[in-house]
C-alpha cells in the first residue's frame, strides 16, 4: 500500500477521504510534549510526525528515553500531570482533532475506538475484581449489553485471545493467572469494543520468548480479522521486523528515520538506525563475535544544544551536525523513506563524511572512529 | 527434556567449578514446597564461559544462588577448585566465597546508593584485609579504568549519578577487583538498552580474555548467551534439557524445547517469515511439576513414555547431551506440530 501523504506536507482536509484502500486512521503532526521536572524542562517528544492507514501496523522503535511511549500516551491522552502538550501539536484520529475532543463528553472514543495495552498487564487490570467481571463491566458500559449478554461476550472474548477453559478463567482474579495469560486478558479488554486503533506499548517485553511469539501472533491475527490499525511500540527491532508495515525510529524525542519496513532494513539511511541494528547480538552470529557497540549513551533532553542529538555518538558526524538540527526529509528516490540526517548512509555525502572521519580518526564531535564504527 | 543425570560433566583436570545433583526447594507462603531446581549438575572449566539459558521460572537464577551459597542448596554438592564448599559455614565459607563473585540484573539496586563508588569497589578488598590504604586505592583506580570509567571523575561520586550501563560497569569493577576464580553473571544486560548492552557484553569479553576468567553467564536472551558463552546449558522448569557447544546448540537443537526457543527469537530481518508459535500454553507450576519429563505438557513430540519415565541426560551426538526420549536427530526429525500434546 502506498501512503497518501508523507507527513511532511501540511495536512489537507479530506485528503484521505474517498480512497478507502489507504484510508488514514491516524495523523500526528508536530507533536511536542514537554515535562516540567525539578531538573528542568524535559523535551520528551519534540516535533513528531506520524501517520497510519487502516489495517496497517506502525512500529515505533527506540531506546529508553527516546519518547516512544510518551508519543503513545499523548495519543491516548494519558500523560501525567506535569506533561505539557505544546500548541501546534495535532493528533488527528479518524479525521477528528483529538485536542478538541472532550474526554468527559466523548466517553466512548478512548477505550472503544482507541485502545491500548501496556508492558505490565496490571496497568490495565484491577487486582480486586475477577477478570470476567472486568471484561463484562467494560462491555456493559461501552456497548450497553445486559448482564447475561455481557457474560456470554466476555467468555467469547477470553476464548478468542486463546485462554483455555474460558468459562472457568472468567472467575479468576488476575493474580491467579500467569503473565502471558494476564496479557491475553488485557488484549481481550482492549479489543472488546472493536477499536479502530490499538496501541501496544512494549506488550511482550515482560514475557518469555515463547510466550512473546504467541502474543505477537495473537495480536496480528486479531488485527487481520478486524482490519484494525495498530501501533507497536518497542525497543526491539526484531519484534517489528516481521510484523510492522512501516517503522519509525525515534531518538531523543524525534523521529529520525521512517520507512516501509522492508525498505528500512534494506537501505538504512540514518547512522543511528544502522548502529542500533549492528549492536544487537544475533543467534546466527558465531559466538564470541565482538559487537559493534554505540559509544556513549542517549542524551538527557533537558535544554538540548543545537545540532543533531545523535552527533556525539555518530561515526559520520561533521561540523554541520553540531550546529544545525537536521529535519526529517524524504529520500530523493522514495517519498516514503525519510531520515533526519545531513549525511545519510548510501549517499555520496554520507560516504564522504564517513571516509573523512576514518582518515582523521575522529568525528567532528571528537568521538574516535575506526573503520566506520565509532568506538 | 527436563531430565536428570551427570553424563555431561567432564573429568578434565581444569574443572574450576562443579555443581553436582543440585536441588533447591523453597517453602512458599502457605507452607507448600516449591521445587525450583531438581537435580541439576553443571561444570565450568578454567577460562571457559558456560551460559545458562531458559525462561523465567526455569531455575537458572536459583542455580547461581545455590553455587554462591546464597542460600546453600537443599541438597547436592558444589566444588570450587576441587574443594567442597556447600558444607562450609562462617569464616571458612567467607574465605572461599571471595573466589566466587556475582553481578546482578539490576545494576542500580545492587549498589549501595549512599556510598561513593571508590568505597563500593574497595569494600571487598578492605574486608579481605592485608592491603595498605594506598594499595587499596591504587587497585580500585586501576579497576575503574579497566571497566571504562574515568577514575578521577568517578571515584567520589555515588551510584545515582551514573546511568544503568555505567552502574553495571561499577558492579563489574566491584567483582573483578577481588580477582575471582569464577564470575557469575545473572542477567547482567537485560535491564540495559540495546546500544549499552553491546558495550557491557564487549567489556565482559575483554575481562574474560584479560584475566582468563571463568564465567557462569545467565540470561534469558539466547543471542546474548551465545555471544559470550563457549558452552550452553538449557534449562526448563528446574531441570536441564540440553548441553552443547554454543556454536552448534541453536543451529542443530536436539531437544524439542531448545528448538522451540530457537524458533521463538524474533529476527531483526523482515525477510525471515514469522512462523506459528513454537509452543502453546504456559509453564506448569513448580509447586506440582509434571511427572516424567517436565516438558511433556507443552512438547509437540510427547508420547506415553514421557509421562511415566523421566529422561536421563545422555550424549546423543558427540559433545551434545540431551535429556529426551525422542531427541531430534538429523535422520528423522519429526515435524513440529503446535497444539498436539499428550
Amino acid at each position: 500500500m502506498t501512503l497518501p501523504d508523507d507527513g511532511l506536507a501540511p495536512f489537507r482536509e479530506n485528503d484521505h477521504v474517498g480512497d478507502h484502500m489507504t484510508r488514514e486512521v491516524l495523523q500526528v503532526e508536530n507533536l511536542r510534549v514537554w515535562f516540567h521536572t525539578p531538573a528542568g524542562l524535559v523535551r520528551a517528544v519534540d516535533g513528531v510526525d506520524l501517520h497510519l492507514n487502516q489495517g496497517e501496523t506502525l512500529g515505533i522503535v527506540g531506546e529508553s528515553g527516546s519518547g516512544k511511549s510518551v508519543t503513545a500516551r499523548a495519543i491516548m491522552k494519558i500523560l501525567p500531570p506535569n506533561a505539557e502538550v505544546l500548541k501546534g501539536s495535532r493528533i488527528l484520529f479518524d479525521g477528528r482533532d483529538l485536542a478538541k475532543v472532550n474526554p468527559k463528553k466523548e466517553k466512548h472514543l478512548w477505550g472503544v475506538d482507541l485502545a491500548m495495552i501496556f508492558q505490565d498487564p496490571m496497568t490495565s487490570l484491577t487486582p480486586v475484581m475477577t477478570v470476567g467481571r472486568q471484561l463484562s463491566e467494560t462491555l456493559r458500559y461501552h456497548r450497553k449489553l445486559d448482564k447475561a449478554a455481557a457474560h456470554v461476550e466476555a467468555v467469547d472474548l477470553l476464548r478468542r485471545v486463546g485462554i483455555p477453559e474460558p468459562e472457568k478463567r472468567y472467575n479468576d482474579y488476575p493474580h491467579n493467572l500467569s503473565g502471558g495469560m494476564r496479557q491475553r486478558v488485557t488484549i481481550a479488554l482492549a479489543i472488546s469494543c472493536s477499536p479502530k486503533l490499538l496501541i501496544a506499548d512494549e506488550p511482550t517485553t515482560a514475557l518469555d520468548v515463547t510466550v512473546q511469539h504467541q502474543i505477537l501472533n495473537l495480536l496480528q491475527s486479531l488485527q487481520e480479522k478486524a482490519s484494525m490499525s495498530m501501533i507497536l511500540v518497542t525497543h526491539d527491532l526484531g519484534v517489528v521486523a516481521g510484523r510492522a508495515d512501516h517503522i519509525a525510529v525515534m531518538y531523543a524525542g524525534r523521529v529520525i528515520e521512517r520507512a516501509p519496513t522492508r525498505q528500512l532494513f534494506a537501505h538504512m539511511r540514518h547512522p543511528y538506525t544502522r548502529a542500533l541494528i549492528d549492536a544487537i547480538p544475533r543467534v546466527t552470529m558465531p559466538s564470541q563475535t565482538r559487537l559493534a557497540a554505540i559509544p556513549g549513551r542517549p542524551p538527557v533532553i533537558i535544554d538540548p544544544p543545537p545540532g543533531c542529538s545523535f552527533a556525539a555518538r555518530c561515526p559520520s558526524a561533521q561540523a554541520r551536525c553540531l550546529e544545525e538540527t537536521p529535519k526529517l526529509e524524504s529520500a530523493p528516490d522514495s517519498r516514503e523513506h525519510a531520515a533526519a540526517c545531513f549525511f545519510p548512509l548510501g549517499t555520496a555525502e554520507g560516504e564522504q563524511a564517513r571516509q573523512r572521519n576514518i582518515e582523521v580518526g575522529a568525528t567532528a564531535a571528537g568521538t574516535a572512529v575506526m573503520s566506520g564504527t565509532a568506538v | 527434556m527436563a531430565g536428570s543425570g551427570t553424563s555431561h560433566l567432564r573429568a578434565d583436570a581444569d574443572v574450576v567449578l562443579r555443581a553436582k545433583n543440585l536441588h533447591v526447594e523453597y517453602t512458599g507462603k502457605r507452607g507448600e514446597r516449591v521445587f525450583a531446581v531438581s537435580d541439576v549438575s553443571i561444570d565450568v572449566l578454567k577460562g571457559e564461559t558456560v551460559g545458562l539459558v531458559g525462561e523465567s521460572g526455569c531455575g537458572k537464577s536459583s542455580v547461581a544462588r545455590a553455587i554462591m551459597q546464597l542460600p546453600p542448596p537443599t541438597s547436592g554438592t558444589v566444588e570450587l577448585d576441587g574443594e567442597r564448599i556447600e558444607s562450609l559455614r562462617g569464616s571458612e565459607l567467607r574465605k572461599k566465597r571471595r573466589k566466587l563473585q556475582m553481578i546482578f540484573q539490576d545494576p542500580i539496586s545492587s549498589l549501595n546508593p549512599s556510598r561513593k563508588v571508590k568505597d563500593i569497589i574497595a569494600e571487598g578488598l578492605r574486608i579481605q584485609g592485608g592491603l595498605s590504604n594506598d594499595e587499596v586505592n591504587a587497585r580500585t583506580s586501576v579497576m575503574i579504568e579497566r571497566v571504562g570509567l574515568d577514575p578521577e571523575r568517578a571515584r567520589d561520586r555515588r551510584p545515582h549519578e551514573f546511568s544503568g550501563g555505567q552502574c553495571q560497569r561499577i558492579s563489574i569493577a566491584r567483582a573483578m577487583v577481588l580477582d575471582p576464580e569464577v564470575l557469575i553473571c545473572d542477567e547482567p544486560v537485560s535491564a540495559l538498552d540495546v546500544s549499552v548492552q553491546a558495550q557491557i557484553l564487549n567489556l565482559l569479553r575483554d575481562m574474560k580474555e584479560r584475566y582468563r576468567l571463568t564465567m557462569l553467564f545467565i540470561a534469558h536472551d539466547l543471542a546474548v548467551v551465545k555471544n559470550l558463552s563457549d558452552r550452553i546449558v538449557v534449562m526448563y522448569l528446574g531441570k536441564i534439557c540440553e548441553v552443547g557447544s554454543s556454536d552448534e546448540l541453536f543451529e542443530r537443537p536436539t531437544h524439542p524445547y531448545t528448538r522451540a526457543l530457537a524458533q521463538s527469537i524474533p529476527e531483526p530481518d523482515p525477510d525471515v517469515p514469522v512462523g506459528p508459535a513454537a509452543l502453546t500454553g504456559d509453564l506448569p507450576s513448580p509447586l506440582d511439576p509434571p511427572s516424567g519429563c517436565r516438558f511433556r505438557t507443552r512438547c509437540p513430540l510427547a508420547q506415553d513414555r514421557c509421562v511415566t519415565e523421566e529422561p536421563v541426560i545422555r550424549e546423543v551426538v558427540p559433545g551434545r547431551f540431551t535429556a529426551c526420549h525422542f531427541p531430534l536427530l538429523e535422520v528423522e526429525a519429526p515435524a513440529l506440530r503446535v497444539g498436539e500434546t499428550v
